[in-house]
């Protein structure tokens, strides 16, 4: 599953237990305008961490903190694409 | 009732002397009032007389009017009691008994918020002169409130010494600086900056009730604000908006939370001209220190140093000796909150380093989601009703968001026969928990586990 799917199919199921409305996900959605406060975005984040075992948030990293839709999964395609530099790297 | 120990031990006699300049601003979401006009007149409808010697409580909806009426409380009321906004009807009951709240200030309608206390002096954030000079009449005792073991909030006392010791000895005035702060000023990390501003000489924006995260940092850009403070928590929530950009701020400074190196870097980097710094406070121990070198944790070198504040760690806990530090808890049992040795206990577990110490979690098991305090055990009695549940153990999940998120092991009496079983009883803990708890306090994550550790004396092995 590609990390846009994954990470909009975790929004969407916050949004369910939440019982607010699913947000309409366009790249340009500002996250936290979304229905989703800080601690569902908190919630999003650890999910993720499940699902793809890593967290951008918690590595140094110099790309801005993500505020569109868009920017979030910029976030973590850039953290995943670091993570498999590294792995050639380290092969 | 105390009389005046020396002439600065309020806000007024602080200021006595140096008489607050026209730039001098305290500026609420629908208006603003110079504090010079603050000192001389009175937002109570010069009812202040009839407080004189009473044990107060501010309850406000807004906090600019809390903020302008106890400016004029301070050395007028025995006791002023700072309400937070979200105090819950039975706590009201409580405190009013516990405190022997005899007044209450109040920007609500009448009927809107019932308090059992024969005084009612409204408030409503503005200012009009005042006939006669306000003057001091007694060493008030400030209480605020934290959230406690048993939901109940404990009511912890500071004087205006204690209070304002961090802010004394420092450079003054500093009238270009413009304050604001995430927090509410009603806890002590918000009522630290408002104290900061307004004894320093600098002006404070005040967020406004029901303010967006996004409208205040737009108010803040528009007043210029130079200094601001929050929860790490509140600057990641910063950072994801666009009215970052905002603010231009000189002094970023985080509290309350374990401020980690991803935040700190994070906000150099968006806001590269300021100096971004984190400060160690709670209610009960006060300001302990800050550290400016942009690095998580804190230098060795802050331990054992015999200055006006001093830091101990026993046994992996952080403890502070300080002239800010509480000065005992108000209730039923007034008990002290130091020990022989006038140290008190943080409950914070760091772990040393190299020659740094982290910040590793709390003895307690005290849970701090973005700032606001989760006890396990009110968490289990929750989970605990439903009936297929055996018994259940709540512990932090470290969360680069907002610190930590409450996380649930689960024993049930039975295993479930089959997973669509897991399911259901995860979302109708869930639902139990959702009814009967605030959202922070309900757990992220919910596993069902065969056993849970016990440690002795028969209770659940809980680590920090």
């Amino acid at each position: 599953m590609s990390v846009k799917s994954a990470v909009i199919d975790e929004i969407q199921r916050l949004a369910a237990e939440n019982r607010t409305p699913p947000p309409d996900l366009t790249d340009d959605l500002v996250l936290l305008d979304s229905g989703l406060d800080s601690l569902a975005v908190a919630i999003l984040v650890v999910r993720l961490e499940e699902a793809f075992g890593f967290d951008p948030f918690a590595e140094p990293t110099d790309m801005a903190f993500p505020v569109t839709l868009g920017d979030f999964i910029r976030f973590y395609e850039h953290a995943a694409e670091r993570r498999i530099v590294d792995t050639k790297h380290a092969g | 009732m105390n009389t005046l120990p020396n002439a600065a031990s309020s806000i007024r006699s602080t200021l006595a002397d140096v008489r607050p300049g026209p730039h001098h601003w305290l500026h609420g979401a629908s208006r603003s009032v110079r504090l010079d006009d603050v000192l001389s007149g009175t937002c109570l409808g010069g009812r202040v007389d009839e407080l004189a010697g009473r044990c107060v409580v501010i309850d406000t909806r807004d906090q600019f009017a809390a903020a302008l009426a106890l400016i004029e409380l301070d050395g007028v009321a025995r006791r002023l009691i700072l309400c937070p906004p979200d105090l819950a009807a039975e706590h009201r009951r409580a405190l009013v008994h516990k405190a022997g709240v005899d007044a209450i200030v109040s920007d609500r309608g009448n009927g809107e918020i019932e308090w059992a206390v024969p005084r009612r002096v409204v408030c409503h954030g503005s200012v009009t002169p005042s006939s006669t000079a306000p003057a001091d009449r007694c060493q008030t005792e400030w209480v605020l409130l934290t959230s406690g073991t048993s939901g109940a909030p404990k009511l912890v006392a500071h004087t205006f010494d204690t209070l304002s010791a961090p802010i004394r000895n420092r450079p003054q005035p500093q009238h270009s600086v413009v304050w604001g702060t995430f927090y509410d000023i009603r806890r002590y990390g918000g009522l630290q900056i408002l104290l900061r501003a307004v004894l320093g000489q600098a002006s404070f924006v005040v967020s406004g009730v029901h303010e967006s995260n996004a409208g205040y940092l737009l108010r803040l850009g528009r007043q210029l604000a130079t200094h601001i403070s929050g929860t790490p928590t509140h600057w990641r929530r910063a950072l994801m908006s666009v009215e970052a950009r905002a603010i231009a701020p000189r002094y970023v400074r985080l509290s309350g939370e374990i401020a980690d190196q991803g935040i700190l870097n994070a906000l150099r980097a968006y806001y590269p001209h300021a100096r971004v710094g984190h400060a160690f406070a709670s209610t009960e121990a006060g300001l302990g220190f800050e550290v400016d070198d942009g690095l998580e944790g804190f230098p060795a070198s802050v331990v054992g140093n015999a200055g006006d504040v001093q830091i101990d760690v026993e046994g992996g806990s952080l403890r502070i000796r300080s002239g800010r530090t509480a000065v005992r808890l108000v209730g039923d049992e007034p008990s002290c909150l130091a020990d022989e040795g006038g140290f008190v206990d943080t409950g914070d577990v760091v772990e040393r380093r190299g020659d740094r110490y982290y910040f590793l979690g709390r003895r307690s098991g005290l849970i701090n989601v973005g700032g606001l305090k989760v006890y396990p055990e009110e968490v289990e009695s929750a989970i605990n009703r439903h009936p297929a549940v055996r018994m259940s153990m709540v512990r932090p999940a470290r969360s680069s968001m907002v610190g930590s998120l409450v996380a649930a092991d689960v024993v049930l009496e039975q295993a479930p026969d089959i997973s669509a079983d897991a399911a259901a009883f995860k979302r109708e803990i869930l639902q139990i928990c959702a009814d009967t708890l605030a959202p922070h306090k309900v757990p992220a994550m919910i596993r069902f586990v065969p056993t849970l550790e016990f440690a002795a004396a028969g209770k659940l092995a809980r680590h920090a």
